[in-house]
């Protein structure tokens, strides 16, 4: 059964090193939903988290074939596990007359922040799970939407486990 | 104080250091520093090749038959394109080789130069690692690297792109170079997880109607002595991939022959049947496994492989264990030795005795050699050709070849008793391999005895480098099995096209093989039926051409066909043994 996986992956902060696990999903036909990636508070290091679907045999050698990678140093799928994702999202929305208030209003309703402003939009900044943010875009509707930029998907374990080397 | 040595010097001197005996090669623009510092030194051996596709598989060959790396030079651009169909050869089976790029100038990357291309990117999905040299004071560091990385765990091509200022003669660096490297992300598995080897020894001795099934891993692995002991223990049958040939001897009663889509008709029905599969460096290959859902239905499959992403790939093993061949087969051979002084009839005897009687009704039933095919002396049959060689060479040569009809002839009939002999180009299926892989074969054994066994097809897509074994005297023994067709292409149209031989023939345009091999100064013989097969092998491995290349063409019958061969899309005991329809 396929499923939605989020898989983090330390690995040497080197050029070249992305476009090996780049390349890696395209050469062997796996699907990328979300990638997002920066260095680590150890700058020689690099976090990077992905976001994939696949169903358990695709998601084993996924995480195979990444371990494989000589600059990787650890791959866990965060969803094997308790984990905590988040994704940041800035959108451009139309606020014009009535439809302000009732921005301002889904938007707190979701815990986003207005960041910019002008006459006819308002840029509203949110955070939280990728489904959130899906159900904000929804809240106000595709028409009211003119821009919207996602980070992707970051993720981490819950409690005291870490990934580190 | 350390020796002050400009970029190309210290590339030079990292491979003398690293023990290269030679290097394959071809110069232009961006390596000429490089090869400058070659004229000046005499350890490691530069060859010069006549194409760079030919460069790689010849330190493909080389790495294959010896076990340590080849060695490649190439220049940018072309130079870099053309090194790549060896590269991914080398890559799909496995091989360690180092291949050296000539780069432009750093400052120069990315603006299209003239001969740029980016080799790391264009390599990027067919190597094991790459480095792009972006200082001239890593170089020692990287080549160290580069062969750390290729040899060990599961060996394969690494890729060093090396621009041209980097060697720079003006410019020195203080030389030392590593004794020792270690990347903290690369560690790859040195032993076997000993709770999987218990569970895997039990899983042997529990089985009724067992097969080991091996493959490249366990003659890339050294582990051919280990594998030997392990079958003496529990006299099971045991069969090898087509890459895995000379892992176990061939000539042994426990041996079944090759496996898979051309695999004898025991290995496959046994296989079929088994209720127990150890895999030893073998990947289940969708030219053994026919349908993986259709796969050995009743086997638990024990795997043991030193790549982790090999194991559960194709086929869920139920005990999988990671780690090298050699150390894992030892270690399962201790516990077997445990177990079988705590229990001496842990293996029950009876069963496998019943077990061997079924395999021996397969083997009498469709053995590879039943007569029909042998019958009479003319038109001559590739299998004869490859058994004729076999005699006259007492199955000790070096063979080497490409890929197609031959090349399964070759794996059918010649008896490999030892790993390393038998080197083709088993995951790509690289046409043009054979020459320059016997080649490289030859450089590493030169009184060794190396035959390439190739079909006229692949051998005219290297055939260059007949130049190149004159330059370097190798007395290869070139086997053309001339069908005078692409054969396994035409094999399949004949099977499953209705015999629309759609661009598998030449139209008589091949060149007259005799003469081509002595225009560049070889000798070539001509045989087309068995009595003259004979008096040619004869002539062409006695003592008199022993320094000199030979190009026998052995015209054989362009209608046969390669057998047993899998009916697509069905399970391993799915196969067509004799020919079925009638040739056009």
């Amino acid at each position: 059964m396929s499923e939605r996986r989020i898989i983090a992956v330390l690995l040497e902060n080197e050029a070249g090193a992305l476009s090996r696990i780049v390349g890696l999903f395209a050469q062997r036909n796996y699907n990328i939903e979300t990638l997002t990636v920066a260095p680590t508070e150890d700058d020689t290091l690099s976090r990077l988290t992905l976001t994939t679907i696949g169903d358990e045999d695709t998601i084993e050698q996924i995480t195979k074939q990444l371990n494989k990678l000589i600059e990787v140093f650890k791959v866990v799928d965060l969803t094997e596990g308790d984990h905590l994702e988040r994704e940041i999202m800035m959108v451009k929305v139309r606020a014009e007359g009535l439809q302000r208030a009732e921005v301002k209003r889904t938007a707190d309703i979701f815990r986003g922040h207005i960041i910019d402003v002008t006459d006819n939009a308002y840029t509203v900044q949110l955070t939280g799970p990728s489904d959130k943010l899906d159900g904000f875009l929804r809240a106000v509707g595709e028409t009211t939407v003119l821009e919207a930029v996602r980070s992707g998907v970051s993720g981490i374990g819950r409690g005291d486990k870490i990934l580190s080397l | 104080m350390a020796e002050m040595l400009s970029g190309a010097d210290m590339l030079i001197r990292a491979l003398q250091d690293e023990g290269v005996e030679y290097l394959f090669g071809y110069p232009g623009g961006a390596s000429l520093h490089i090869y400058d510092a070659i004229f000046k030194q005499q350890k490691v051996e530069h060859i010069l090749v006549r194409h760079e596709q030919a460069a790689t598989h010849m330190a493909d060959g080389y790495a294959r038959a010896t076990g340590r790396p080849g060695v490649v030079l190439v220049t940018s651009g072309p130079g870099a394109t053309n090194a790549i169909t060896g590269i991914a050869t080398a890559h799909m089976d496995s091989t360690p080789i180092v291949v050296i790029s000539g780069q432009v100038p750093n400052p120069q990357i990315g603006t299209d130069a003239f001969q740029e291309t980016d080799m790391v990117g264009i390599s990027r999905p067919v190597v094991k690692h790459s480095f792009l040299v972006r200082e001239a004071s890593q170089i020692p560091e990287v080549v160290k690297k580069a062969f750390y990385i290729a040899t060990t765990g599961r060996p394969g091509p690494v890729v060093i792109d090396v621009p041209k200022d980097s060697t720079d003669p003006g410019v020195m660096f203080e030389y030392r170079y590593p004794r020792e490297v270690s990347l903290r992300s690369y560690n790859p598995t040195v032993r076997g997880h000993s709770g999987q080897i218990r569970r895997a020894v039990k899983a042997l001795l529990d089985a009724e109607r067992p097969v080991i099934y091996t493959g490249g891993g366990v003659v890339q692995g050294n582990a051919t002595e280990e594998l030997g002991e392990l079958v003496d223990k529990l006299d099971y049958p045991i069969t090898n991939t087509l890459m895995g040939l000379g892992g176990f001897p061939g000539t042994d009663r426990r041996f079944l022959g090759m496996l898979g889509m051309h695999g004898t008709f025991e290995a496959n029905m046994a296989m079929h049947h088994a209720d127990m599969i150890f895999a030893v460096g073998a990947r289940f290959d969708d030219r053994v496994t026919n349908d993986p859902a259709k796969f050995c239905p009743n086997a638990r499959i024990v795997h043991l492989d030193v790549d982790p992403a090999s194991i559960s790939k194709i086929i869920r093993a139920d005990v999988p264990i990671v780690g090298p061949a050699d150390a894992v087969l030892r270690e399962v051979n201790e516990v077997l030795d445990r177990s079988l002084a705590r229990k001496p009839d842990a293996i029950d005897r009876e069963a496998l005795a019943a077990w061997w009687n079924r395999i021996r009704q397969w083997r009498c039933k469709h053995g590879l050699d039943h007569d029909q095919r042998h019958r009479g002396d003319s038109p001559l049959l590739p299998q004869q050709v490859v058994q004729a060689v076999y005699r006259a060479t007492s199955g000790d040569a070096y063979v080497t070849s490409d890929v197609g009809q031959h090349q399964m002839f070759a794996a059918q009939y010649y008896k490999f008793d030892r790993p390393r002999r038998w080197i083709n180009s088993g995951g790509l299926g690289t046409m043009g391999f054979g020459l320059p892989a016997a080649m490289g074969v030859q450089f590493a054994f030169p009184d060794a005895t190396v035959v390439c066994i190739t079909g006229e097809g692949s051998f005219m897509m290297n055939m260059q480098e007949l130049s190149t074994c004159m330059q370097y005297a190798l007395p290869i023994k070139i086997i053309n099995l001339n069908n005078a067709a692409l054969g396994m292409v035409k094999q399949w149209q004949d099977m499953q096209y209705g015999g629309r031989l759609s661009h598998s023939t030449y139209r008589d345009a091949l060149p007259d093989f005799v003469d081509l091999a002595g225009s560049f100064g070889h000798t070539g013989f001509r045989a087309g039926s068995v009595k003259e097969l004979d008096e040619v092998m004869s002539e062409v491995f006695s003592p008199e051409y022993a320094d000199k290349l030979c190009l026998v063409d052995a015209c054989i019958d362009p209608e046969e066909h390669v057998y047993p061969m899998a009916i697509k899309g069905g399970a391993m005991n799915d196969m067509v043994l004799e020919r079925q329809t009638a040739s056009p």
